[in-house]
């Protein structure tokens, strides 16, 4: 049975929220461009265009078909007596798809912004070394794949959603904004790219030494910073209304959590690095801001803002020191921070919506068929309904993701050259660098 | 090692859904699901291990 249309102001807010997304991945990109190195800038902003351009075509072409939305045709098994539902079974190329205000029809929109935002994450930690052909595969296989695959679990009236109908555990997973489909996907893919290329040369020392390598511009990376928040409040508010069924007068609070938790995370990151290092370090700051927002897509519609702010917190803390933890301990080279910010952050906001979240009522994540079992469900189990799901992404997605990451690159090596890397990404594969200004024309400092 | 701790992440998954087809009770459903979890952990540590840069390749 279909979803039930939204009200014409839902719809209107909803679709205006969704406008916004872009800036996320705008914001995004010009974070990773700055995180990375001057001689790669040119590339980065290049493979970001690229991985937006094959995520939205991959998307439309078979994505959507398999992650549809809740109440639309699906394929099902039958489990000990319960129907898991799996995969969508749409046809390709958004065909059927009615664009008439068809809740589906917004899940289309929105998903065409977030699957390219999922495929920018791994673009961070795969900086300075990660060829163009093989950053456009990989993302042609997380949009085809594993993102549909996930989302559908979630968004999609999937087995996750239905944890709640199905087995009264909670209100069955629950993800506002897209903390688990959007960003721990995105982040688990990362670390995954990350493994498969390996760090970049000179930056694990024999001598045990792990020399920073700092980012270019600090500027591209605070407004960065600025750029996601816009985005992400049209982010988890349009998420909010389309798979929570808040209703536009409450999404104040979604975006007051949004800004909060943000905030929170930034302010406890630099009084951290300010304590540790003597001084607030800029790029973790801006870890711990993109650490907040991520953490608040989980759960800004189910908590209440002074909840947000120690999530936020939390968020700060946690990335921060899993920052120094991945790149020191796990000799996980990732200039972006990509997988601390995204997944660890992500998997903490799923976390918080088991630990904080108030439920006034059913979560309409299941198709209508399904909602008075959900209507029924305590809310008791929530907890246990989101570490089923971080569960699901550790232990099918990144498995999942690695495989198929691993097998392209024995196709297409992922790895540029020695000779690439030591020349810069721009130079070796586009032929020009973002800054030709910089270059020093000797001529110009000879006696006239 | 990283096939072992690739194969782990999965059982424990999979443990992890068995818990919520085979145990109603709520206890038992989380102890479960726990122990799936702690499997996933054991499979992320090995994962994680077989990825360290062998001494003779850092420069």
């Amino acid at each position: 049975m279909p979803a039930p249309r939204l009200t014409e102001l839902a719809t209107v807010a909803c679709v205006l929220f969704m406008f916004l997304v872009p800036l996320a991945a705008a914001g995004l990109t010009i974070m990773n461009v700055g995180l990375g190195r001057s001689r790669s800038a040119g590339h980065m902003m290049m493979a970001s265009l690229c991985a937006l351009a094959v995520a939205g075509l991959v998307y439309f072409v078979c994505g959507f078909a398999w992650q549809g939305f809740v109440g639309e045709p699906s394929h099902s098994l039958e489990l000990g007596g319960k129907s898991w539902n799996w995969a969508a079974a749409e046809p390709f190329f958004f065909r059927k798809l009615a664009f008439n205000g068809s809740p589906a029809s917004l899940a289309a929109l929105f998903q065409v912004f977030c699957v390219g935002l999922a495929a920018l994450i791994p673009l961070g930690s795969g900086a300075d070394r990660w060829r163009l052909r093989a950053s456009c595969l990989s993302t042609g296989i997380l949009a085809a794949l594993t993102y549909p695959l996930f989302a559908h679990w979630v968004w999609g009236g999937g087995w996750l959603a239905q944890l709640g109908a199905n087995y009264g555990i909670g209100r069955g997973f629950v993800d506002v904004g897209g903390a688990s489909t959007i960003q721990v996907l995105g982040g688990l893919t990362a670390l995954a790219v990350t493994w498969i290329l390996g760090p970049r040369r000179g930056k694990y020392s024999a001598d045990g030494m792990a020399p920073a390598i700092p980012g270019h511009n600090a500027v591209l990376v605070m407004f960065g910073c600025l750029l996601a928040l816009a985005g992400w409040v049209g982010l988890n508010s349009a998420g909010a209304i389309l798979f929570t069924g808040t209703q536009p007068s409450a999404v104040a609070l979604v975006g007051i959590n949004t800004m909060l938790a943000a905030a929170a995370a930034a302010l406890i990151a630099a009084v951290i690095t300010k304590v540790r290092f003597g001084k607030p370090d800029a790029s973790l700051t801006a870890n711990g801001w993109v650490g907040g927002l991520v953490a608040s897509s989980a759960c800004c519609a189910f908590v209440i803002p002074a909840e947000a702010v120690v999530i936020g917190f939390v968020a700060g803390v946690v990335v921060t020191f899993s920052v120094e933890w991945f790149e020191l301990r796990l000799e996980v080279d990732d200039p972006g921070g990509a997988v601390s910010v995204h997944a660890v952050g992500g998997i903490w906001g799923i976390l918080a919506l088991g630990l904080f979240g108030s439920f006034q009522g059913p979560v309409p994540n299941v198709g209508a068929d399904s909602l008075p079992a959900a209507a029924s469900a305590s809310a008791s189990g929530q907890w246990l309904a989101q570490v089923i799901g971080v569960a699901t992404l550790l232990g099918f997605v990144l498995p999942l993701t690695y495989g198929v990451n691993w097998l392209l690159n024995r196709l297409s090596p992922f790895r540029v050259s020695v000779e690439g890397e030591r020349q810069g990404m721009d130079l070796h594969e586009l032929g020009a660098g973002a800054y030709p200004e910089f270059i020093t024309h000797t001529d110009e400092f000879l006696p006239r | 090692m990283k096939a072992v701790g690739f194969l782990m992440l999965l059982a424990g998954w999979f443990l992890v859904l068995a818990a919520i087809v085979l145990f109603p009770s709520p206890l038992m459903r989380g102890a479960f699901v726990a122990v799936g979890i702690a499997v996933e952990g054991l499979g992320m540590y090995l994962v994680f291990r077989s990825h360290l840069i062998p001494r003779e390749d850092k420069e």
